[in-house]
């Protein structure tokens, strides 16, 4: 049988955000369902499930960053000598 | 419900739980194999709980459950049974489901309320394998293998139940009804699960605490 792939995310207790768990292969949603159910909630690890055809995930892995604009970022600031400097300046260095 | 009908209900659990188990590792499909081992280990669970309910608070339910002879055992032949092929262990799983229904319905109705409170909550587990086994039955209902599976096992089901409770599983399956391969005899098979099943226990000296 080629199967359709379910991506199985959970959630592990209310409140929390659903995050990736795994996979099943399954005909279709009812079985998806209860072998997610078996494979993700059967020792209490879940408090909800979502199942994803993995078909209706739309992949976006390249990203074009050709000029380094990493002005951008957080880390394309360096403040740590800046820091160090302030710090002596202002007679506090070395308790930071 | 007396005592002997629990025993009876524990032990189909008990005997289709080990039956089932056989499947772990070798089942057709990977994620099915996980599905049913785990419902196969719910299914020792509740035998154990309804092992623990006879026994009571202080009683040794283990003893119970093993280390009678195989004579002893109240289970129905149909969970007895060697199944070696996919569509009848289906088919058993779902017949035995339809049936274990209909029975676990009436002992929610029982007048002892531990009896009662236990069979909902072996209910509320019960609606997953129930799910399952539907879905299974949805799927495979037009099989010629099936069918003919179903067919087969259909006099061992109607012995899972009493003689009042039949008339409703033969609603449900839409069978006609036959003479039931009832509980109190065993099957040949079951002498040989008997041996395995509790060949641990037997090797330890009594009283040996795991």
């Amino acid at each position: 049988m080629s199967e359709p792939v379910w991506e199985v995310f959970r959630k592990e207790r209310r409140g929390a955000a659903f995050e990736h768990a795994g996979s099943v292969v399954a005909p279709d949603a009812d079985f998806a369902e209860a072998w997610a159910r078996e494979q993700y909630g059967r020792r209490g690890e879940s408090v909800a499930l979502w199942l994803v055809p993995r078909e209706a995930i739309r992949d976006v892995e390249d990203w074009a960053d050709e000029f380094d604009l990493k002005y951008r970022r957080v880390d394309g600031y360096s403040i740590k000598a800046r820091l160090k400097e302030a710090r002596e300046r202002a007679g506090t260095a070395g308790t930071g | 419900m007396n005592e002997q009908a629990l025993l009876g209900l524990a032990d189909d659990e008990l005997v289709l739980g080990w039956r089932d188990s056989e499947w772990t590792g070798i089942a057709p499909l990977l994620e099915e194999d996980v599905a049913f081992s785990s419902i196969a280990q719910n299914e020792i669970g509740h035998a154990r709980a309804v092992y623990e309910l006879i026994v009571g608070a202080d009683g040794d339910a283990d003893a119970l459950a093993l280390d009678r002879e195989p004579e002893e055992y109240r289970c129905a032949p149909l969970v007895e049974l060697h199944l070696l092929d996919w569509a009848h262990t289906i088919a058993r799983r779902w017949l035995y489901e339809v049936a274990d229904e209909i029975r676990i319905t009436a002992l929610k109705e029982d007048p002892d309320a531990a009896t009662a409170g236990l069979a909902a909550k072996i209910d509320r587990e019960e609606a997953y394998h129930r799910m399952h086994a539907e879905m299974w039955h949805e799927r495979l209902r037009e099989e010629p293998c099936f069918r003919q599976a179903v067919e087969e096992l259909w006099p061992y089901a109607l012995g899972v139940l009493p003689a009042e409770l039949r008339g409703e599983l033969v609603e449900r399956v839409g069978l006609v009804e036959v003479e039931p391969i009832d509980r109190g005899g065993h099957t040949e098979e079951l002498a040989l699960l008997w041996e395995e099943m509790t060949m641990v226990r037997r090797s330890a000296p009594s009283g040996a605490q795991w």
